[in-house]
């Protein structure tokens, strides 16, 4: 059913209304079997790590990070017992910038995600489910606000800013909002559009409920894994852009961030000149982060379509499970999803 | 064709609100962009007219032209083909700048994005038929560096290939000095610079190729006109082009959600390393306050962004027949 989409501008899989058929029926009596997934625990432990170290990392900072340990060094310092990470060109320290730089990454990231995600609810289940002219003129809102490429857009609307601008985090957190609601809210379009002539809306609807209670009690519940898959993307999204956008110096010179360390660093060559503790704690920081969040959203969408998973299907492990019968390569036309302890 | 016209139509209104966008920016911005410009200017005689034209250009205060008679000026001077001058470029007028930095850009990007496709839907289509092996440890390792910033692995491109191990040059498109002639020299110096960026940009958005045909191919895989093609005992090869033939569709149907991100992680790997196409013109922009070729390299961006879809579109139109009969 991805198949096929000629006025729309294309399907994810977690788009598609199909594979999210079999989604939780109405109702009560099924336990979330959202933790037992090794990516989702995996995902969950690295994003914890990472708001912990949001929350604490500034306090535990060994040093000032702009502290300069000493004023003759004018050449960064390797990793030693005094700097774990090593020292910038200005010799401060690498380790205290990492700890202090998390926060606000963080902050803007999951500020800009729940801005987006609150968006991208309002005008996708409003268009999905009002359908008719408003349906098309969101859509067409979505669509433009989709193909639009979004750094270029922040990249004109930060340059314009005054310098002294542009240090407000949740003021650049909504910002990235803005750039950045279109997909979640074009998939969740889709998903509205399908539910919204299940039977159960349907006489929901002939008992005489309102609209508001129709999305807000029987659609909206069925639309929770796709809200968190489109949180996550979000989030993911707002670390990806505000690093980019610290790290361009266009925002925030005036506190510590991952992508400003990245900037400093490219404003010293750090990378021609062989530098490597100074722009890789930052960026692999960056990237982890990342793969936490990616992983949880594969996570979920191995939940709403059971066929995507990986972890049930190895042979070792299937063999673990004792089911010996399995065939030496799963060909096609056979999904086998292998539960623990189901022999 | 109804449903490319239709498309057609859409991605004109899309031109039109970037446009819009680009009018609104300037006005909706606080600051002053009339000062900094004529800040830059100095040097040059600034007559009344320059700075009427410069108050019309970006609404400042004291311009007794009303909104929608700066927006009608607007139009009509992009209609024209004039973006303005470039005061960070010796006065030159901005669609000049523009294309002396487009090919660079079109061909690193062009290219990259290409390689990055095939290569990515081929493992894709590996990855979900080998599905249980080995093979699956790859998506983590995706993963890691579709999260991964395009700088930050321009970065790492840098330091391991050009730095350490001095392969390849780790800035700039050519060699400057060596830039007599359009001869094969010249051409190999070029492709030589352009390895690394063109290495990034390929690893960076491989991944989410990958995982979108891994995903749409093990949902394809279980159709049943594919387990009878196997039932017939057809050659592998051939039940496994079946599938991937469907399975592609989704991938080019996404293709306008993904190019947005490529061009914009471009523009950042082409400011690491130097690269003389549009992102490090548009930085370079920025730094200077360039405001009217900022406001330039948008548009042109967007248009770029706006004709690699309808390039998508009609690659769709071509494989699905079934867009083509909904007329």
């Amino acid at each position: 059913m991805a198949i096929g989409i000629s006025e729309d501008l294309g399907g994810s899989p977690a788009a598609d209304p199909g594979a999210v058929a079999a989604l939780t029926p109405p109702g009560r009596g099924r336990r979330l079997r959202l933790p037992r997934s090794p990516k989702i625990l995996v995902g969950l432990g690295m994003l914890a790590f990472f708001v912990l170290i949001a929350v604490i990392g500034p306090a535990i900072a060994p040093d000032n990070p702009a502290a300069s340990s000493s004023v003759t060094g004018s050449v960064p310092l390797g990793p030693s017992a005094a700097h774990w990470l090593g020292t910038t060109q200005l010799q401060q320290d690498v380790l205290s910038q990492l700890l202090a730089g998390g926060r606000s990454t963080i902050l803007v990231a999951f500020v800009a995600g729940f801005a987006a995600t609150i968006l991208s609810i309002l005008i996708g289940v409003t268009a999905g489910y009002v359908a008719g002219r408003t349906d098309d003129l969101l859509s067409m809102l979505t669509n433009i606000f989709l193909v639009m490429p979004a750094l270029p857009l922040l990249i004109v609307i930060f340059g314009f800013l005054p310098s002294s601008g542009g240090s407000d985090d949740p003021l650049i957190a909504v910002i990235i909002a803005i750039t950045g609601w279109a997909w979640g809210a074009r998939v969740l379009r889709v998903q509205t559009l399908s539910l919204r002539n299940r039977d159960y809306v349907e006489s929901a609807r002939l008992i005489g409920e309102r609209g508001w209670r129709i999305i807000g009690f029987e659609i909206m519940p069925n639309l929770i894994p796709i809200i968190a898959s489109s949180f996550l993307f979000t989030v993911l999204y707002g670390v990806g852009t505000y690093t980019a956008l610290t790290f361009l110096g266009l925002v925030n010179p005036n506190h510590w961030s991952w992508g400003g360390m990245l900037f400093y660093a490219q404003v010293s060559n750090a990378e021609l000149s062989g530098y490597w503790w100074w722009f890789v704690p930052p960026g692999l920081a960056v990237a982890l982060l990342g793969t936490s969040l990616a992983l949880l959203n594969f996570g979920i969408d191995e939940f709403i379509n059971p066929r995507l998973r990986v972890a049930g299907l190895s042979r070792r492990q299937a063999r673990q499970d004792g089911a010996q019968a399995l065939p030496r390569r799963f060909v096609l036309g056979l999904t086998p999803v292998i539960r623990k302890g189901q022999r | 064709m109804h449903a490319i016209a239709r498309r057609i139509g859409f991605y004109i209104l899309t031109a039109i609100a970037a446009v819009t966008v680009d009018f609104f920016i300037p006005r909706v911005m606080p600051g002053n962009p009339v000062d900094a410009v004529l800040a830059k200017m100095q040097g040059t005689v600034v007559t009344q007219a320059t700075r009427r034209a410069l108050e019309l250009q970006f609404g400042a205060a004291g311009t007794p032209v009303g909104l929608w008679g700066q927006y009608v000026h607007f139009w009509s001077t992009v209609l024209h083909g004039n973006l303005g001058i470039s005061t960070s470029n010796g006065m030159e007028p901005v669609t000049t700048v523009i294309r002396g930095a487009l090919p660079w850009t079109l061909g690193l990007v062009g290219v990259a994005t290409l390689i990055s496709f095939v290569l990515g839907t081929l493992l894709g289509v590996l990855v979900a038929w080998r599905r249980g092996s080995w093979l699956d440890n790859l998506l983590p390792a995706t993963t890691f560096f579709q999260a991964a910033p395009y700088f930050f692995l321009a970065f790492l491109a840098i330091d391991l290939f050009a730095t350490k191990l001095g392969w390849f040059p780790g800035s700039r498109a050519y060699n400057q000095l060596d830039f007599a002639a359009f001869n094969w020299s010249y051409i190999s110096d070029v492709l030589d610079h352009a390895v690394l960026p063109a290495l990034t940009i390929v690893v960076a958005s491989a991944a989410g190729w990958i995982v979108g045909m891994r995903n749409v191919m093990i949902t394809t895989m279980d159709e049943d006109y594919v387990l009878i093609a196997q039932a017939k005992g057809l050659p592998k090869r051939r039940v496994i082009w079946y599938a991937a033939r469907n399975a592609i569709l989704p991938s080019v149907s996404s293709f306008s959600l993904a190019i947005g991100f490529v061009v914009s992680g471009a523009l950042l790997t082409e400011y690491v390393f130097s690269y003389p196409g549009l992102g490090f013109l548009m930085l370079t922009a920025v730094q200077e306050s360039d405001f009217q070729l900022l406001q330039g390299i948008f548009l042109i961006v967007t248009l770029a962004v706006l004709a690699a879809n309808l390039a998508a579109d009609f690659v769709y139109v071509f494989l699905d027949p079934r867009v083509r009969q909904e007329a």
